[in-house]
């Protein structure tokens, strides 16, 4: 492996029955398509390293063990589809709110929705705000779990095309879906996973 | 000091009461005739022995059977900590996480007061050093079984919060922090309620007791005062390390919440 090279670098990555070896340039958009179920989610969470992995994951050239997770999982971020809320209101759970309302109000909410208590959000509200509390990381490497599982087409285009502006600037994805047309539309490499955790590169 | 001496036939009036509470079971259909008896056998054996066993203790004296005793207590202290929880962890630390901070906090506590206020000759004589323990012990075993209780329940809650904090580059302590907090509280608040009732709803039973031993009402005041700053400093000393030590158990070096080191549902 060249270590000079900016990429995500995964080789023999185990958890559970998935075990996995691939490379992952800037810029890259990889769309991981499997039905529900199949293991996805396990796949992105350990290269976060967020649930106990064998293997080795490196990102240009410095392995991750190299540096204390929470670093690791600023610079390669999971967002699940689910994403969790440890406070009452939606902007406590930003750094900056300020930096977050533009792109909240691209995904169809309004600014003011920052004092919102976090009860009367709807699933497809939380997923739109997780995704952008995640970006705002402005991490290396996004590993997205069904991001728009939960939205409608307008605001899962919205939310496409943001990440396709983060992609132009460098930063690579990985993004789950069960959609085969999304994987199609969003990715520049395809990635199936099978019922038996293997994984396989398809050429779009 | 004077004070009402009791034969073993005294007791046995009041125990009459007893019956008539099993009368009662039996005429009401309670089914709790059964448990009352047990109970009350239950613990008329077990206060005689102890008081047999304390009698022994007194007149040794002895550093090693002070400390056998304190042990065997802080076991049985441990043993109920466990009891009262839905969820356990698995493995060495199901016992060693509340024993060793009972241990800790009642132990540190109970030789401070020993050493720097009551000073009795040997500093631990068992006539003050135990049940000195017995009391700080049984307060620091509710703070820290109520504490790990919320911690284990509220980190299989808060799940998602919790790993989306992991996610988005928090540290362990970061992400189980609101848990953590919410352990705490629920660890302090018997004994902030209990200074808070003590005089007005209910008299201390160690003052009680002391009362009835003849001692002036000023005087039990003043080692009830001490005995609640103890338990107060006890309680929060065991519920912060064994809610701490939890949260470590309950995360790794990688900071990754683990919660199948949780036994599932008790």
């Amino acid at each position: 492996m060249d270590p000079e090279s900016l990429m995500l670098a995964v080789n023999a990555l185990r958890r559970l029955h998935i075990t996995v070896s691939f490379r992952l340039n800037d810029g890259e958009c990889i769309a991981l398509q499997g039905p529900s179920g199949v293991g996805k989610s396990q796949f992105l969470r350990a290269i976060a390293d967020l649930d106990p992995n064998e293997g080795s994951v490196h990102l240009d050239g410095i392995s991750r063990e190299a540096m204390p997770a929470p670093v690791w999982r600023k610079l390669v971020t999971y967002v699940s589809a689910e994403p969790g809320w440890w406070a009452d209101t939606v902007q406590e759970h930003f750094v900056a709110w300020d930096e977050a309302a533009p792109l909240v109000e691209r995904l169809g909410l309004p600014p003011a929705c920052g004092s919102w208590t976090i009860r009367r959000l709807s699933t497809g509200e939380k997923q739109r705000l997780g995704l952008v509390r995640a970006l705002l990381l402005r991490s290396r490497v996004l590993l997205l779990d069904e991001p728009t599982s939960a939205l409608d087409a307008a605001s899962t285009a919205t939310a496409e095309s943001i990440v396709a502006e983060r992609i132009s600037t460098g930063t690579s994805v990985i993004w789950s879906t069960h959609d085969g047309a999304q994987a199609r539309r969003i990715g520049s490499r395809l990635f199936l996973m099978a019922g038996n955790g293997s994984i396989e590169e398809q050429t779009l | 000091m004077t004070y009402i001496h009791l034969s073993y036939s005294d007791p046995a009036l009041p125990a009459l009461l007893v019956v008539m509470n099993g009368v009662l079971s039996l005429v009401l259909h309670l089914k709790l005739e059964r448990q009352l008896a047990f109970a009350a056998a239950r613990m008329t054996v077990q206060l005689v022995l102890v008081g047999y066993v304390l009698t022994f203790l007194f007149a040794a004296v002895s550093p090693f059977w002070t400390a056998l005793a304190a042990f065997v207590m802080v076991l049985f202290a441990s043993r109920e900590i466990v009891v009262r929880q839905k969820r356990r962890l698995q493995g060495f630390w199901t016992y060693g996480l509340g024993a060793g901070c009972t241990l800790l906090a009642s132990g540190t506590v109970t030789i401070f007061a020993l050493l720097t206020q009551l000073r009795p000759e040997p500093w631990y004589h068992p006539r003050y050093a135990l049940p000195l323990l017995g009391m700080i012990l049984g307060n620091t075993m509710t703070g820290i079984s109520l504490g790990l209780d919320v911690l284990t329940n509220g980190a299989v809650r808060e799940r998602a919060a919790v790993e989306s904090r992991l996610a988005l580059g928090g540290t362990r302590y970061q992400a189980l922090l609101p848990v953590i907090r919410d352990a705490l509280r629920s660890g302090f608040m018997p004994t902030i309620n209990g200074m808070a009732a003590t005089g007005l709803v209910s008299l201390p039973g160690m003052m009680t007791g002391q009362i009835l031993a003849g001692v002036e009402p000023i005087d039990a005041v003043k080692y009830q005062l001490l005995i609640m700053f103890l338990i107060a400093g006890g309680t929060g000393l065991g519920t912060l390390a064994a809610v701490i030590g939890g949260a470590r158990l309950l995360t790794d070096h990688r900071h990754r919440l683990r919660l199948e080191r949780l036994d599932s549902e008790a």
